[in-house]
């Protein structure tokens, strides 16, 4: 009997966090679809907002969704084969080079878009273009790649399946192509998404290093709140929701065959 | 053996470019700007020395504990609940408790604005039931409830995969001998959890500390550090300062998540 009660008492407990979690989803949701908030529901639905959203801040959007793929080509190029080394050396100094790499998400963004801005500041053409935004980005973004796939090269006997290959006379860029790509596409493509999701939610630098013709999402969502009426705001966190939440389910999907290696290590 | 080792410096050769050029140059410029101001080397030290500089210092750290200790005290409780008992529905809670993982600093404060902010739900309530009007968004507590609820999502994922590979027996153990279940909590589930508490608590102290888009959302008279630093460099245009306060900021938060990562033994990666 008070097993059951403690039970449900934790039970309360748990459905008070997630309300906590969700309620203000929810309300932000509904305020942007309503009329007008101040009188509530009663005063009508209505997609004004969403339009207004749309009409304004199309090109926040557009930029979000490029820089992040951008973002992506990136982590990948560099994150693979910096991962296989790390796999395939596992010494004194590759640790340090994770350890280095890891550095800029432990650092606050805030201050790498600080160290950007006051070494390459002065190159304009590269300040005002996006590629400034996008440098950042990769830096903060790179380490979960790097991490993801690495996850999966250890838990893989890489040796033996590239002795395999090379005996039978592959050489190092097919085994690389044949053996060690296909074998970690688990964890490029959770570090994929992780990546994609990231880029497209990094305010903490992007505030810093953004341009008036270079604005993202988030950093429109913060022009938003600070000076349009709270409708606006709401609408355009909706138009958030909807581009963030297939990312996000994907990410769920996928962490739940292997949760204890693929969230913990993703979710740091 | 020789071509082996070129190729792995090779492979490895355009992240650590881009590295050096972006991260590594730039910070060591950074550091060096922040003795280049007025007072010299000297800010370094006026985070302990000024005043209003050590103030904001003391108020961001204070946030960043209060977070720390919450987060980990619910999402301890919850993330344990889930783990334990597989009832019907429990997926959906864990899908939704994790849902808000990738939101960004800013809308995390657009979530407190519906809450505690001035057209609130809390308000609205509280205005009901007692005629007062409860808004806390815009100060430190808005601050703290925000941080929270971004905590909560990545704490509660690594305490339930903790949670997953505790021993049931030794629980099953305690509890035949005698103890109450506060007791099993205590000495079995708590020291079990702890080194996932320790590489948990430091990413929340060190997202809390460095964070800076839920606050700037939430503005007016949040007086943490990394608004300090933006307004020294944008307002006051400040920027030995604001380059001396980011590289110290920087430091805390990497000694923090190094010092957790001695402690817990594991990988404590850093703060999203």
């Amino acid at each position: 009997m008070k097993r059951r009660g403690l039970f449900l008492l934790q039970l309360g407990f748990t459905l008070f966090v997630c309300a906590f979690l969700i309620v203000p989803m929810i309300l932000s949701i509904m305020a942007g679809l309503t009329v007008n908030y101040f009188v509530g529901i009663e005063s009508g639905l209505t997609v004004r907002w969403v339009m207004e959203v749309w009409n304004g801040y199309r090109d926040t959007i557009f930029l979000s969704i490029g820089l992040s793929l951008a973002c992506l080509a990136a982590t990948l190029v560099l994150g693979i084969p910096a991962a296989y080394v790390l796999a395939k050396r596992q010494t004194a100094l590759t640790r340090a080079i994770e350890e280095l790499l890891v550095m800029p998400v432990a650092v606050p963004g805030l201050a790498t878009a600080l160290a950007l801005i006051v070494t390459y500041g002065t190159l304009s053409g590269f300040r005002t273009s996006w590629a400034f935004i996008l440098v950042g980005h990769v830096l903060f973004t790179l380490p979960f790649m790097v991490r993801s796939v690495l996850a999966v090269l250890m838990a893989i006997d890489l040796k033996t399946l590239e002795e395999g290959a090379a005996s039978l006379g592959a050489g190092f860029w097919e085994r690389f192509r044949d053996i060690v790509l296909p074998n970690c596409r688990q964890g490029i493509l959770a570090g994929s998404l992780m990546v994609v999701t990231l880029s497209m939610g990094e305010f903490n630098m992007t505030w810093l290093l953004h341009t008036p013709f270079t604005k993202t999402l988030p950093v429109g969502l913060a022009d938003a709140y600070a000076s349009l009426r709270l409708e606006i705001g709401s609408a355009y966190t909706l138009v958030f929701f909807v581009m963030i939440m297939p990312l996000l389910l994907a990410m769920q999907a996928f962490a739940k065959p292997r949760p204890a290696k693929f969230v913990a290590e993703e979710t740091e | 053996m020789r071509n082996e080792l070129r190729r792995l410096i090779f492979l490895l050769l355009p992240a650590g470019i881009f590295f050096a050029a972006f991260f590594l140059l730039p910070m060591a410029r950074l550091f060096f700007i922040g003795g280049s101001g007025k007072t010299g080397w000297a800010a370094y030290a006026a985070i302990l020395t000024e005043a209003n500089y050590f103030s904001s210092l003391l108020s961001t750290l204070a946030v960043a504990a209060a977070t720390t200790a919450a987060t980990l005290v619910i999402s301890g409780i919850a993330g344990v609940f889930l783990q334990r008992n597989r009832f019907p529905g429990n997926g959906m809670l864990v899908a939704m408790l994790t849902f808000p993982l990738a939101f960004p600093g800013v809308v995390i404060g657009f979530m407190v604005i519906m809450l505690a902010g001035r057209q609130g739900l809390i308000g609205q309530i509280t205005q009901a039931l007692t005629g007062e009007k409860l808004v806390f968004a815009y100060t430190l507590s808005g601050l703290f409830m925000g941080y929270v609820y971004f905590s909560i999502p990545r704490t509660i994922l690594t305490v339930m995969a903790a949670a997953e590979k505790l021993d049931p027996k030794l629980e099953e153990a305690a509890r035949s001998l005698g103890a109450s279940p506060w007791r099993v909590v205590l000495d079995v589930i708590i020291p079990g959890l702890k080194p996932a508490f320790i590489s948990a608590g430091a990413i929340c102290f060190a997202t809390a500390v460095g964070a800076f888009g839920t606050a700037f959302t939430l503005a007016a008279k949040i007086d943490v550090l990394p608004m300090v630093i933006y307004t020294e460099f944008t307002l006051s245009a400040n920027i030995a300062m604001a380059a001396a306060l980011s590289f110290v900021l920087g430091a805390v938060t990497w000694v923090v998540l190094a010092l957790a990562r001695t402690a817990a033994g594991s990988s404590v990666a850093a703060a999203g």
